[in-house]
């Protein structure tokens, strides 16, 4: 090989390894970016307008001053409740029909869960959101009125219901890489000890899989937190807690998606939205690093 | 063990005929006719592909798991069809198997020996603690075991692994164990022991394993059966097989002619 090939090969391995490095930190930069953003904006709710971290996530008081001035009230419970009810509602609600399909399609009829079910529910996944939001709202709102005889069908319960159907897909197909993935010898000897289907998926595939189906669940969880716009239009938006779930309430992010663009640049319901935002991104890092909590988990099981 | 009957009772454990077995159109099986008889360890041995895995699990009806498969023939294991007066749930009760790769489930060394007892419904602890140490000590591993009990299973030597595979089938009281190749993937100590556990265990049990090492045919078995593209070549006592074989496609193989 002559001097110059060679040095033009290293020279195209340089570029693109520092092409790729270069994405990367970038991205990791941008990350950190974000996060040190939102400290900075939402810690003005504390520092410039002296609020405590108490009345900000524990009292349900919302009534910021829209002025540099401040004074009023930025208890943002009422939203962290609509989000947390909304959110366990959904996962509820979807968990079990999840992993009925992810079992249905790995262990039970596994040539028609592939053929069929698995593009189904990537279909499931690829739909916007405004566009559940609007199904919900055009079928669900009026059927939860009838059904349950209340005055408006806008509810936690439509919520949780328009939610449960945007993570079906997430927690369905995460299980059911988690299942698949429990090695074939298990269920042999499963079945080889004279077990019934039943008994082999529910006492040992399951189990095995276990660390991935909660991943898959957390996932959907996230998801379900983000979401701002289908849970907007079923949710009422009224700024009460919950007392049931045919109340109707805001979230987290509706009340941010609602409020952000008449809010004054600096002023302190600016601020108190910060917060919330900063909020937001702190319970997703935390559910972030459970996900990673579990596989870790799971690849100890393994070695283990 | 003392709630068996230690003297060998004599019989037939499987009486096999005509038995045919197709993976779609691949004939895998041509008209086997086999007697296996009691607290013997039978042998089969062959090239790789013979049938003689697939045969075994004829056995305990594995094969009804594989897409495809269609079986002719009657097998009768005490007098009765295998395929037509049994469901494999209970078949599998009765016929127990080691694999050849050991596959103790992700969970702790008791529970895996005890699940076989739990999915037969037996619930209360003293007994698991009873059947869990009697298994283990039948599979000649409890005095390596009984410190960790509680640790995950795979966190154990592959040798190991095997015996608390063993100890997991005999936690279920099976009449029958198959082997299929159960120290292939072992180093030779393991083996030994492997070996010694068979011989060991054939008072109270039918052994049927599956190996490709012709010496530890000769080592651990009574009888011995040569498998060839789907037939059975050859059966009987297996000193007499391997030094005066009456079909000369056993002598090539056992002398190391092919395969």
């Amino acid at each position: 090989m002559n001097k110059n090939k060679e040095k033009s090969m290293f020279a195209k391995e340089y570029f693109w390894r520092s092409l790729m490095t270069a994405g990367g930190l970038f991205v990791i930069l941008l990350t950190i970016v974000i996060g040190a953003f939102l400290v900075y904006k939402g810690s003005a709710t504390f520092t410039v307008f002296g609020h405590s971290l108490w009345e900000f996530i524990g009292t349900a008081e919302w009534a910021p001053e829209d002025s540099m001035a401040g004074g009023g009230a930025v208890g943002s419970l009422i939203f962290l409740v609509g989000s947390l009810t909304t959110c366990l509602l959904a996962l509820i609600i979807a968990t079990p029909f999840s992993l009925g399909t992810a079992i249905f399609m790995t262990d039970i009829s596994p040539k028609f869960g592939e053929r069929f079910y698995r593009p189904v529910v990537e279909i499931f996944a690829g739909i916007p959101s405004v566009v559940y939001g609007w199904v919900g709202l055009t079928v669900l709102v009026p059927a939860i009125k009838t059904v349950f005889d209340r005055q408006v069908g806008h509810s936690v319960l439509a919520a949780g219901i328009v939610l449960a159907v945007m993570i079906f897909p997430t927690i369905t197909s995460v299980s059911a890489d988690a299942i698949r993935s429990v090695p074939q010898d298990c269920r042999m000897a499963a079945y080889g000890l004279g077990s019934t289907r039943w008994q082999a998926i529910y006492r040992v595939v399951i189990p095995a899989a276990k660390p991935g189906i909660l991943s898959g669940v957390i996932l959907g969880l996230a998801r379900a937190f983000g979401e701002a716009l289908a849970v907007a239009m079923v949710i009422g938006q009224t700024t009460a807690l919950p007392t049931s779930i045919f109340s109707t309430t805001k979230t987290l992010t509706t009340e941010i998606a609602a409020q952000m663009g008449n809010a004054m640049e600096g002023g302190e319901t600016k601020s108190a939205l910060w917060s919330m935002a900063l909020l937001l991104f702190l319970i997703s890092l935390f559910f972030i690093f459970l996900i990673h909590h579990f596989s870790k988990q799971r690849e100890y099981a393994a070695k283990q | 063990m003392e709630d068996k009957i230690a003297i060998p009772q004599n019989g037939n454990q499987f009486d096999i005929s005509a038995l045919n077995l197709y993976y779609g159109n691949f004939h895998a099986l041509k008209q086997i006719d086999m007697k296996i008889e009691k607290n013997k360890i039978t042998a089969l041995i062959g090239p790789s592909g013979c049938g003689k895995s697939t045969f075994l699990k004829t056995l305990n009806r594995m094969n009804d798991l594989v897409e495809n498969v269609r079986i002719e023939g009657t097998i009768r294991m005490d007098g009765r069809d295998i395929y037509r007066d049994m469901d494999s749930i209970e078949l599998r009760h009765r016929v127990g198997m080691v694999f050849q790769q050991p596959n103790p489930f992700p969970k702790s060394v008791y529970d895996n020996v005890a699940y076989g007892p739990r999915i037969h419904g037996i619930r209360r602890k003293h007994q698991l603690d009873e059947i869990v140490e009697r298994s283990l000590r039948q599979a000649a591993i409890w005095d390596e075991l009984k410190d960790r009990l509680h640790k995950s299973a795979m966190g154990l030597s592959g040798g190991q692994q095997q015996r608390l595979c063993i100890a997991r089938t005999l936690a279920v009281e099976p009449d029958i164990i198959l082997m299929d190749e159960p120290t292939s993937a072992l180093d030779p100590i393991s083996t030994s022991k492997i070996e010694d556990l068979a011989l060991e265990l054939k008072k109270n049990y039918t052994i049927i394993i599956v190996t490709h090492n012709m010496q530890q045919a000769v080592r651990v078995s009574d009888d011995t059966a040569f498998f060839l593209l789907g037939e059975v070549v050859e059966k009987g006592n297996t000193e007499k097989l391997f030094s005066l074989p009456s079909d000369s496609r056993t002598e090539d193989y056992i002398t190391g002619r092919f395969g």
